[in-house]
């Protein structure tokens, strides 16, 4: 049989317990909605299947230019030898805008100085991975980009 | 009569706050004089541009809206509309990098004279938080005008967060409000530019005066060994008071200088669906870490060479602000010696990367 002065101190401390517990479980009330306020909701992201960039005869060879492809930038680039490219122009390495340099004829980023050859491919400087390519099409006098 | 009356007056305050306690202690209290006493003003200097921040912080509050459709559009009203506007930005801005380059001198004077050593440790850490907090006001207020400048320099900014293993991604979301920079990410730098960071601000700033007060200001190095007599100072008040004030008004001078005859850019509205312009840089004051960045290889071994350069600062930060335990540790011989070789390094470092990236 137990005694009152056996049980006391078990009881208290299973009472300093639960009050610890509820110290806890109240600090985690307040901050865990704080905390979550901060997390923006997800956005659905839109994806657009075939976009038009541009008109046929916007750009010349060895000219580029940048549009909007969702809620990214693309680039539409007219190479040299006359073909049609298109590519993210979200720069693999800290996310500047790329653009056409036609003195290079390469993509170049300006931030840091990265440089893309026309399929894509990182060729100088910090970029680590080359440029996600999409797919043109031309259509009438449009051309469109989609994803590949 | 008014003799009576001032003296009515201070009966009344003493009776109220009982500040003859305070008035005995800044009566009390004196500061070393001697060849470097010249560096104790930059901590004054910090605080008072600071308070310049506060007061032209709030004016442009009255105009200025944030989101992406209206923060240029608001930041050109107020320079090009509203009565002496431009004026009030153009402190705002200069105010801000003066303020950062007062920082950095008052550290590094602090680093250099080993005023952080015990019982100072606390002033140091909370001195290293300001520091931060400082840096943290600039790039969030960079972005409030929303030009292509700000743009991108914040987009890379967050982007190189995201760099750190595990955390660095869900930080930079944080920081984003999302995955890329929008008018939300304005809406929060927004809030906390004018909110949050002030709030921390001002109570650390609280605690690293109190601590200063409370221990008295730092003798010299190569006083240990001298005799009280040898020593020499001067009151705190009026002598320094007045000398701080003196320097405050050379401040203002050369603040109304700057901003009347350079007036702080606008630049263009940001476009988030234009190339990154070219020569496009971060400001001067992190301009030498974007610098040695760009020096290291895109691979170094097995790892992004961004990973190992972001984690190499965050070591070196970690060093820096941790600066009174390894003194403390440091073999006597050497104690001295081994902390100014560290802090001449860096502060080579540094200058040599910002000139290098200004070119």
């Amino acid at each position: 049989m137990m005694t009152g002065q056996e049980t006391e101190p078990s009881r208290r401390s299973f009472l300093d317990r639960l009050l610890k517990l509820s110290v806890f479980a109240w600090a985690l009330s307040i901050v865990y909605p704080i905390f979550a306020y901060f997390k923006i909701p997800p956005e659905a992201e839109s994806t657009p299947t075939n976009i038009a960039a541009a008109k046929i005869n916007e750009l010349q060879a060895n000219q580029g230019k940048v549009f909007r492809f969702g809620n990214q930038p693309a680039i539409l680039v007219k190479t040299p030898d006359g073909q049609w490219k298109a590519f993210s122009a979200v720069c693999t390495h800290l996310q500047c805008t790329v653009q056409y340099r036609n003195d290079l004829q390469k993509i170049w980023c300006a931030c840091h100085n990265g440089i893309y050859d026309l399929n894509g491919a990182n060729v100088a400087g910090p970029p680590p991975r080359p440029l996600q390519e999409f797919k043109v099409t031309t259509k009438g006098d449009d051309v469109f980009v989609s994803k590949a | 009569m008014i003799a009576k009356m001032k003296s009515r007056l201070s009966d009344w305050v003493q009776e109220r706050f009982h500040l003859s306690g305070l008035v005995e202690f800044a009566a009390k209290k004196k500061v070393p004089y001697f060849r470097g006493s010249f560096w104790y003003y930059f901590g004054g200097v910090s605080l008072f541009l600071f308070i310049v921040q506060v007061v032209t912080g709030i004016l442009l509050l009255m105009y200025y809206q944030p989101g992406a459709k209206t923060a240029f559009e608001s930041v050109h009203f107020i320079i090009s509309k509203v009565q002496f506007g431009w004026l009030i930005r153009s402190i705002h801005s200069w105010s801000a990098n003066l303020m950062v380059l007062s920082v950095f001198i008052h550290m590094f004077s602090v680093y250099f004279t080993k005023a952080f050593r015990r019982p100072r440790e606390l002033t140091w850490y909370s001195g290293f938080v300001l520091f931060g907090l400082v840096l943290a006001f600039g790039f969030s207020g960079y972005l409030l005008p929303w030009n292509t400048l700000s743009y991108f320099a914040t987009k890379v900014g967050t982007e190189i967060t995201a760099v750190v293993p595990v955390v660095g991604e869900p930080i930079m979301q944080l920081l984003r409000a999302g995955n890329d920079v929008t008018t939300s990410t304005l809406t929060r730098f927004f809030g906390l530019h004018v909110a949050i960071f002030p709030a921390i601000f001002t109570v650390i700033l609280s605690l690293h005066l109190l601590l200063i007060q409370v221990q008295g200001i730092s003798e010299p190095e190569s006083w240990s060994e001298y005799p009280e007599h040898k020593k020499k100072f001067i009151p705190f008040f009026p002598n320094f008071v007045l000398k701080d004030l003196l320097l405050w008004l050379i401040v203002l001078n050369v603040l109304a200088i700057l901003a009347v005859f350079y007036p702080w850019e606008l630049g263009q509205k940001a476009d988030p669906f234009a190339p990154a312009p070219a020569g496009i840089k971060p400001e001067w004051y992190f301009l030498f870490m974007y610098q040695s960045l760009k020096y290291i290889p895109a691979k170094l071994w097995l790892f992004d060479g961004e990973v190992v350069g972001v984690l190499l600062f965050g070591v070196a930060g970690l060093l820096w602000f941790l600066v009174p335990m390894w003194d403390e540790k440091t073999p006597k011989g050497l104690r001295n010696k081994l902390i100014n070789y560290a802090g001449i390094l860096a502060v080579i470092f540094i200058i040599a990367m910002t000139i290098l990236g200004v070119k």
